[in-house]
C-alpha cells in the first residue's frame, strides 16, 4: 500500500509572531508585520521598508556560543525547526535518529554574513576574513546546524530555486516520506536577507514597493495600486511525517500532503511567462498527484507578491488550470502582511495551508481596495472567512522560472 | 595585564566565564574551542595587540599560556 504523509509539527518565527499561535491570530486579525527598516541606516536607500523582525533574542533558542556561529537565517531556521519538533511533541530519545532528516528550501543563504565579511576585506585586508565565514554564508548550514543540534542522520539537503525554494522542499520531503528514505522529515523553508546589499540589488530590479511613508499599506497583492514586494525575513517549518508512524505515537495531525507539481517556465531569469503556462502546468501537475479535480481545491494560498507581473499572470494561470471554477475558489495572499519571505515564503505559507485547513479559516489578503481589471478573482480581500477547507493549495514561483505548488488535504 | 586582555577576548569569543580561564587552560581540550574557534581568536588577538602571529606559529599555540607568552615576546607591554 503506498505511504501516505501528514503534517504534525509547526513553527514559525516571522515578524507578525514568533510563535505558531501569534502568527495565525495576526493574520486573520489582518495586521501587517511590514515597518521602517531599523535594524542598518537606509537613508541612502531608495527603499526603507521591511518586514523585519524586529525582537529575535538566539539565547531564548540556544547558547550565546553556538548563536555567534550561525547567520541570522540559520537561527531563524534552528528556532523555528526547535519550535516545530516541541509542536510535534516528538521524543528525541525514542525517534529513531537515522530515518530522521531535513530538507529546507534557502533563497539566499548568510548575505548578512557576506556583507560583514566583505567590509572587513576591503578595510582590513585578507588576513582578518573569518574562518566562519563560509560556514555561517552557505545556505545549506541551516539544514546541517538542525540535524547537529538534534542528531538527524537522515536525508539532509537545502533546495535553492529562489523563491519557490520552501515549496519545492516541502515537495521534496513528501516524496523522500514516500519513497521510504526517512519517517520523519524537519521542513519547509528560512531566509534573512533584509541587508542594505540585498534590498539595494532587488530595488534595481524595481522589484520592491518604494510605498515608504505607509509600510502597511505596501505590500498590496492583486490590487490596482500595488507596486512592487516588500522583503520580509524569518523561517516556516513543518514537521512531515508517515502516517502509520505519526499514529503510532498518537500524534496530532494538521493536514495530510497529497499533492507536489513543479515546473519551470524556461522563458526569462527573472520575468515570468507572459501566459503564466509554467506556473499552471505546475498547479495542474499538484492537482494531478492529488488524484482530484480543480473544482476540489477551497483554497488557494498564492505566491501573490504584489509585483505588477506575478499578480496578473498568476491570476491567468490559476483560470487557465480552473476554468469557471477559477472564480468560486477562495484565494489569497498573506504576503499582503508578512512580506515577501523569499526562500522562507513556502515554508511559511505551508504552515498557513496546514492552519487554515486545520482551523477552517482562511486569512485574507490585506490592502485590497481598488480592483483590478486584470485580477478579477475572489482573493478574500481584507476579512478572513470561516470555510470549510478540505484541500488547499500554496503556490511559489521563483527567479530562473521555478514553479512550486504543494498541495494538502484535511486529515481523514 | 596582557593576560586580563587575553582572558576577555577568550571569553567573548568562546562563551566561557572568564574565572574559568587559566594560563594552564587548553583551548580544545579545556575551553571546548575548535579548530576554526582557536584561528579566530588568534585573529583577535592580533588585531587587539597589533601583532602578527605567523601560521607556523600559531600552529604551535595549544594553551592560553602559550598565547600570553608569544604576545610578551612580541610586544613592549
Amino acid at each position: 500500500m503506498k505511504k501516505r504523509v501528514v503534517v504534525t509539527g509547526l513553527g514559525v518565527i516571522t515578524s507578525l509572531g514568533k510563535d505558531v499561535e501569534l502568527f495565525w491570530n495576526s493574520l486573520i486579525e489582518g495586521k501587517s508585520g511590514i515597518d521602517v527598516i531599523e535594524r542598518f541606516d537606509t537613508s541612502e536607500l531608495g527603499i526603507k521598508i521591511a518586514a523585519e523582525i524586529k525582537d529575535f533574542q538566539p539565547e531564548n533558542y540556544f547558547d550565546k556560543k553556538e548563536a555567534r556561529r550561525m547567520d541570522r537565517n540559520t537561527q531563524y531556521g534552528l528556532a523555528a525547526a526547535l519550535m516545530a519538533l516541541k509542536d510535534a511533541n516528538i521524543d528525541l530519545e525514542k525517534i529513531n535518529k537515522d530515518r530522521l532528516g531535513v530538507i529546507l528550501g534557502c533563497g539566499v543563504g548568510g548575505i548578512e554574513t557576506f556583507e560583514d565579511q566583505m567590509s572587513v576585506l576591503i578595510e582590513k585586508g585578507p588576513k582578518r576574513v573569518s574562518p566562519f565565514f563560509i560556514p555561517m554564508m552557505i545556505a545549506n548550514m541551516a539544514a546541517g546546524q538542525i540535524a547537529m543540534s538534534i542528531g538527524a542522520r537522515a536525508i539532509n539537503e537545502t533546495v535553492v530555486t529562489a523563491c519557490a525554494s520552501g515549496t519545492n522542499a516541502i515537495g521534496d520531503a513528501y516524496n523522500a516520506i514516500l519513497r521510504g528514505e526517512a519517517d520523519v522529515i524537519i521542513t519547509g523553508g528560512t531566509e534573512a536577507s533584509i541587508t542594505p546589499l540585498a534590498i539595494s540589488g532587488f530595488s534595481s530590479m524595481k522589484a520592491l514597493s518604494t510605498n515608504n511613508e505607509n509600510p502597511k499599506k505596501a505590500s498590496r497583492p492583486f490590487d490596482k495600486n500595488r507596486d512592487g514586494f516588500v522583503m520580509g525575513e524569518g523561517s516556516g517549518i513543518l514537521i512531515l511525517e508517515e502516517l502509520e508512524h505519526a499514529l503510532k505515537r498518537n500524534a496530532k495531525i494538521y493536514a495530510e500532503v497529497v499533492g507536489y507539481g513543479t515546473s519551470c517556465d524556461a522563458y526569462h531569469m527573472t520575468a515570468p511567462d507572459p501566459e503564466g503556462s509554467g506556473a499552471a502546468l505546475a498547479m495542474k501537475k499538484a492537482i494531478e498527484d492529488a488524484k482530484i479535480l480543480p473544482e476540489d481545491v477551497d483554497y488557494i494560498n498564492a505566491h501573490g507578491t504584489s509585483t505588477g507581473l506575478n499578480d496578473k499572470l498568476e491570476t491567468k494561470a490559476i483560470k487557465a488550470v480552473f476554468k469557471e471554477n477559477a472564480y468560486n475558489v477562495a484565494i489569497s495572499s498573506t504576503k499582503s502582511m508578512t512580506g515577501h519571505l523569499l526562500g522562507a515564503a513556502g515554508g511559511v505559507e505551508g504552515v498557513v495551508i496546514a492552519l487554515a485547513i486545520k482551523n477552517n479559516i482562511i486569512p485574507p489578503t490585506i490592502n485590497l481596495e481598488e480592483n483590478d481589471e486584470e485580477c478579477d478573482l475572489y482573493y478574500v480581500p481584507n476579512k478572513a472567512v470561516e470555510k470549510v477547507v478540505n484541500y488547499a493549495m500554496s503556490n511559489s514561483f521563483g527567479f530562473g522560472g521555478h514553479n512550486a505548488v504543494i498541495l494538502m488535504k484535511k486529515y481523514e | 595585564m596582557i593576560f586580563e586582555k587575553v582572558k576577555e577576548r577568550i571569553s567573548d569569543i568562546l562563551g566561557v566565564d572568564a574565572d574559568e580561564v587559566t594560563m594552564e587552560s587548553s583551548f580544545m581540550d579545556d575551553l571546548g574551542a575548535d579548530s576554526l574557534d582557536v584561528v579566530e581568536l588568534i585573529m583577535a588577538l592580533e588585531e587587539e595587540f597589533e601583532i602578527e602571529i605567523p601560521d607556523e606559529e600559531a600552529e604551535k599555540i595549544q594553551t592560553v599560556g602559550d598565547v600570553v607568552e608569544y604576545i610578551k615576546e612580541h610586544t613592549d607591554m
